[in-house]
């Protein structure tokens, strides 16, 4: 049952082969035995999760289910739920209670989906690593000594060590395909736009998208029909059709162009992840596809740039978290400033502090020109090295991480190396393109190695065909770490 | 030496939308606390504004009204700064690229009268100028704090109550005395913020500007110039030069929120600058608050401490693009301008002076226009010009009435235009009657009165909404008073020629050459028919049968 897929697991479910109580009990007690050592889950909640189920009992009675009808689904601590606390993995919402659902929450709600608790992750999803949580560090299921990535690694440690059936992730500069690698699990980040941000809390605007996490491309496509949709709620929501995800996933590859950007294969790889990456692009080869050599000339400038517009925009997305309204208040103060700095100041952790120098900086006058304005300009660029680059081919692909996961504290001391781990993602977000990881086999430390599909605006359908051909014709995929009870 | 004093008014007029400008909470003035302030006015986290469309028409429709670019393509941006009433720690405006770009008001200065301030127009004639707007932006206005209240320590949930009403969640244990409260219910309310260039050289023009501004905001119905409740908000910055000297450095005078402390406030502010640039002073760039019982400016906060805002375009907000067809669907619903309206009504006979009493308001203008047209049988909506048969015949009564019986009986009342308990189809049948001969101008005023005070309790009285607002009812009032008058001819020659027959020594009088007499005959005729006889009609057949 564990390994079952998604569609598998409707089946199961809707033939009363298995109760959603019983499926969702099963995780709540896996979670108890496990979570202590792996720490994925910030919240649970077995009462609101069983009472979901019976609902979805009640539904799959009466015949009246949905695909994900009584699955049970692990929610990234960044969406707010209704009634759940809403902590964004930050102090500063360590007892905030959320009074309504996220757009995404509501669409699992309406389809029946049980919610299985909160993940733990990297404090407002600042980090690579997981580590930058209020709540504690997350052990990657696959050798408890590494990072599982970040900023999404309480999902990502949740869908890999078994403890969900699918989880929900965020990706701002890689956040949901970084930990994905990092766990031998697949992710979607989809175009910037197709899932609503509405109640989903805010680090960077203009690059934040959600997209589901899940054991294959399969399962991914499911909960993308899930998640995607127009909210008039989000602005900047696209008033696109409903789209099938699923539709296209058994189309053949034969005549495919795979571009290969040389920027991602050049120093800084790490030699088994690059051995791994190469392997699945012959697997493709045999798959039909073809080859062709790109550049994207201008991705060795997509850290800094991003380091400049991400910071920005959270230094002011963040100001709402003052201790007047909500959140957590300095218990000592004796004016106002003083109650802004000490809530702030202790509110907030260092990551967090540091990113709302950097954007504070960048934003002042004097500094604006200089810093905000010239990244914009350099991130158009960037985005027209893809435009370029889709002339030639229909994917893009590489690895999703310079290196196999981490150890835990080996580069807490090292920010600029921390962002580096996001070195091949964050390009993607500053263009708005979907970009995908799947698993790829495993470096020479035994942990997993990611494959990066970049795909071109609205390609999610063709980016999971593409995926979910190559785990037919691969295992890597199904493989699941030892020491998780199964 | 002379001082030339250089003013430029930024106004921020609450445009009057019924929800929010990023949010679908209500604008309503004067709720409890807190009870307007949904989740994107207290800023939860994960919560996304959405832009309300009402919002945008109306600058569009002050921008077309001041003969300015509607700039294709804005932006909103977000000034950053740390406030308690300033929920996201950031104000979305508008910065570099606003909705409505330069335009122009031309405002009429009449002389101050008796005053000898340096601020006062030195002429005494009354003149026109142009200022220029240099821009209008669209934002968002900030909640209030009420400062010095008590909290009280009934909790419920995760609201705490307190002796001014419902406040938010903290994580403070209570009761606590003598602290700020917050009240979001304004958080979030959509302002226009017009900026006029430095155009103004005394503070009667800064006045003259900021009264045809509340006038045209309130003409086209975009706001309700409400200055008590802070819908109509005033910064005046205001600096002093030698004449054909450079700029010299301003200083910014907030919230003027009524006309007289706007001069008030300007002439202190002015005279303060003369004095210290004479005593040998300097002026520092600063902003100050006016204190209106000591009726004097008080610094607030200088240059230096003036906030870094950093301003960058809201990632929240796709950018504001307004097409042409926006634009002409705007601009049809533009009424007709105020000065356009007193040119017509100038043009159909009526005094220049009444023109401007009958455009004082829109509703009072648009109540002459729907009861002209209906008077005339023209559609609903119609502009009546001079072209138009018996126009003008009509628009001088009409005139008269609005001015005259109207207006008091509304000031008698205490209504203003909107609440007018007549409609103009009322007020025109009872015109019409009187211009047909039914009734005279004395019936007319009761048949006006019996109108008006039915209509006022229309509802206790007619079931039927549509019987009571109807010109039918005019003459169902005028038969059963019996105002009809007496235009019979044989009727009013038999009461003629009773009062002939009996009244032979006035007979006499008049027939000598005293024509005085004429008005004793017409008395006596007139009490005789009850005051029902046409007076028109009675003069020809007492002339007749008195000229023998």
């Amino acid at each position: 049952m564990l390994n079952s897929s998604l569609q598998q697991l409707g089946s199961a479910l809707r033939a009363r082969k298995i109760s959603s109580v019983e499926l969702t009990q099963l995780y709540l007690d896996r979670i108890t035995a496990l979570n202590p050592a792996l720490n994925a889950y910030v919240t649970t909640n077995t009462e609101t999760s069983l009472a979901q189920s019976r609902a979805a009992d009640v539904l799959l009675a009466s015949g009246n289910a949905k695909p994900l009808t009584g699955i049970p689904i692990a929610q990234k601590d960044i969406f707010c739920a209704k009634g759940w606390r809403t902590t964004c993995g930050s102090k500063m919402l360590a007892n905030f209670v959320a009074p309504y659902d996220a757009h995404v929450i509501e669409q699992f709600n309406n389809a029946g989906a049980v919610n299985l608790g909160k993940t733990n992750m990297d404090e407002f999803a600042m980090g690579s690593s997981n580590e930058t949580s209020y709540f504690g560090v997350v052990k990657n299921p696959w050798d408890q000594n590494a990072v599982p990535g970040g900023s999404s690694g309480g999902a990502a440690c949740a869908v890999a060590a078994r403890l969900c059936a699918a989880a929900t992730g965020t990706d701002t500069g890689g956040s949901i395909r970084q930990p994905a690698a990092l766990c031998g699990i697949s992710g979607i980040k989809p175009t910037y736009g197709t899932v609503s941000r509405y109640g989903m809390i805010a680090f960077a605007s203009s690059l934040d998208q959600a997209g589901p996490m899940a054991r294959s491309a399969e399962d991914l496509a499911l909960l993308l029909n899930v998640m995607t949709g127009f909210d008039p709620r989000d602005s900047t929501s696209l008033q696109r059709d409903k789209e099938d995800y699923v539709r296209d996933l058994n189309k053949p590859l034969v005549g495919l162009r795979i571009g290969l950007p040389k920027e991602f294969f050049a120093v800084g790889l790490a030699q088994d992840v690059a051995g791994c990456v190469n392997a699945a692009i012959a697997e493709y080869k045999k798959l039909g596809a073809t080859i062709v050599d790109i550049s994207l000339p201008n991705s060795k400038l997509a850290v800094p740039v991003y380091y400049v517009l991400a910071p920005a925009e959270a230094s002011s997305n963040l100001s709402r978290y003052d201790g007047v309204r909500y959140g957590y208040r300095a218990p000592e103060y004796s004016d106002l400033t003083e109650m802004y700095e000490k809530s702030r100041a202790q509110g907030f952790g260092e990551e967090v502090k540091r990113r709302i120098m950097i954007g504070t900086y960048v934003l002042s006058h004097g500094y604006y020109d200089a810093y905000y304005l010239q990244a914009q300009k350099i991130r158009r660029l960037i985005a027209q090295d893809f435009a370029d680059a889709f002339k030639q081919c229909d994917v893009i692909m590489g690895p999703t991480s310079p290196s196999t996961a981490f150890n835990l504290g080996e580069k807490c001391d090292d920010p600029v190396q921390m962002y580096l781990s996001d070195i091949y993602t964050i390009a993607v977000n500053l263009a708005g393109l979907p970009g995908m990881s799947i698993p790829a086999g495993f470096g020479s430390n035994a942990r997993p190695v990611g494959l990066q599909i970049i795909g071109n605006y609205f390609a999610e359908a063709q980016m999971l065909n593409v995926a979910y051909q190559y785990q037919q014709a691969t295992d890597s995929h199904n493989r699941a770490p030892q020491n998780i009870g199964l | 030496m002379e001082w030339e004093i250089v003013i430029g008014l930024e106004v921020h007029t609450q445009l009057s939308t019924n929800s929010k400008i990023f949010s679908g909470a209500s604008t309503t003035y004067g709720a409890e606390p807190n009870t307007q302030a949904d989740a994107v006015s207290i800023a939860l986290p994960g919560v996304l504004p959405v832009l309300n469309k009402g919002a945008v028409e109306r600058a569009i429709k002050f921008g077309l009204a001041v003969g300015a670019h509607i700039a294709p393509r804005s932006v909103f941006a977000r000034k950053n700064y740390f406030y308690p009433d300033l929920p996201k720690g950031y104000q979305i405006s508008q910065f570099d690229l606003p909705v409505v770009g330069q335009g122009a008001l031309t405002i009429q200065v009449e002389p101050l009268s008796g005053s000898g301030k340096p601020t006062s127009t030195s002429s005494g004639q009354a003149y026109e100028k142009v200022v220029r707007i240099t821009r209008a932006h669209l934002e968002e206005d900030a909640g209030k704090s009420i400062h010095g209240i008590t909290h009280i320590v009934t909790e419920d949930g995760n609201r705490i109550t307190t002796e001014n009403g419902d406040y938010l969640i903290t994580e403070d244990s209570f009761p606590r005395e003598n602290v700020s409260g917050i009240d979001l219910n304004r958080a979030g309310t959509p302002l226009l913020e017009i900026v006029s260039e430095p155009d103004m050289r005394s503070a009667v023009e800064a006045v003259a500007y900021a009264k045809t501004l509340h006038s045209l905001v309130r003409w086209i119905g975009i706001c309700d110039g409400n200055m008590q409740e802070g819908s109509f908000r005033c910064d005046a910055n205001v600096s002093v030069r030698r004449p054909g000297e450079p700029l010299g450095t301003r200083r910014e005078i907030k919230n003027l929120n009524s006309f007289k402390f706007m001069q008030q406030a300007i002439d202190y502010e002015v005279q303060w600058q003369i004095d210290t640039l004479e005593n040998g002073g300097k002026i520092h760039q600063a902003t100050v608050l006016f204190d209106s019982d000591k009726c004097e400016t008080r610094m607030m906060r200088s240059k230096e401490e003036a906030h870094d805002y950093r301003y960058f375009p809201d990632p929240d907000l796709l950018p504001l693009d307004i097409t042409p067809a926006m634009l002409e669907q705007v601009r049809a619903t533009l009424p007709e301008s105020q000065q356009a309206k007193q040119m017509r009504y100038v043009k159909l006979g009526i005094s220049g002076e009444d023109a401007n009493i009958l455009t004082a308001s829109r509703e009072m203008a648009e109540f002459f226009d729907a009861t002209l047209a209906s008077l005339l049988k023209k559609g609903v909506g119609t502009l009546i010009t001079p072209e138009t048969p018996s126009a003008e015949i009509y628009a001088a009564r009409l005139s008269n009435w609005l001015i005259g019986e109207v207006s008091a009986q509304l000031n008698r009342d205490g209504l203003d235009m909107a609440q007018c308990p007549i409609t103009p189809q009322q007020l025109g049948g009872i015109l019409k009657r009187i211009a047909d001969g039914t009734i005279s101008n004395a019936g007319a005023k009761e048949v006006f009165r019996t109108t008006w005070v039915e209509q006022r309790n229309f509802d206790v009285q007619f079931t039927d909404v549509s019987a009571a607002f109807s010109v039918e009812r005019v003459d169902a009032i005028i038969e059963a008073k019996g105002l009809k008058q007496v235009s019979d001819s044989g009727a009013i020659e038999k009461i003629v020629d009773e009062i002939i027959a009996a009244n032979p020594a006035q007979v006499a009088d008049y027939r000598s050459g005293k024509d005085k007499v004429f008005g004793f005959f017409v008395g006596l005729a007139m009490k005789a028919s009850k005051g029902k006889a046409n007076p028109a009609q009675l003069n020809d057949v007492l002339k007749k049968k008195l000229a023998g």
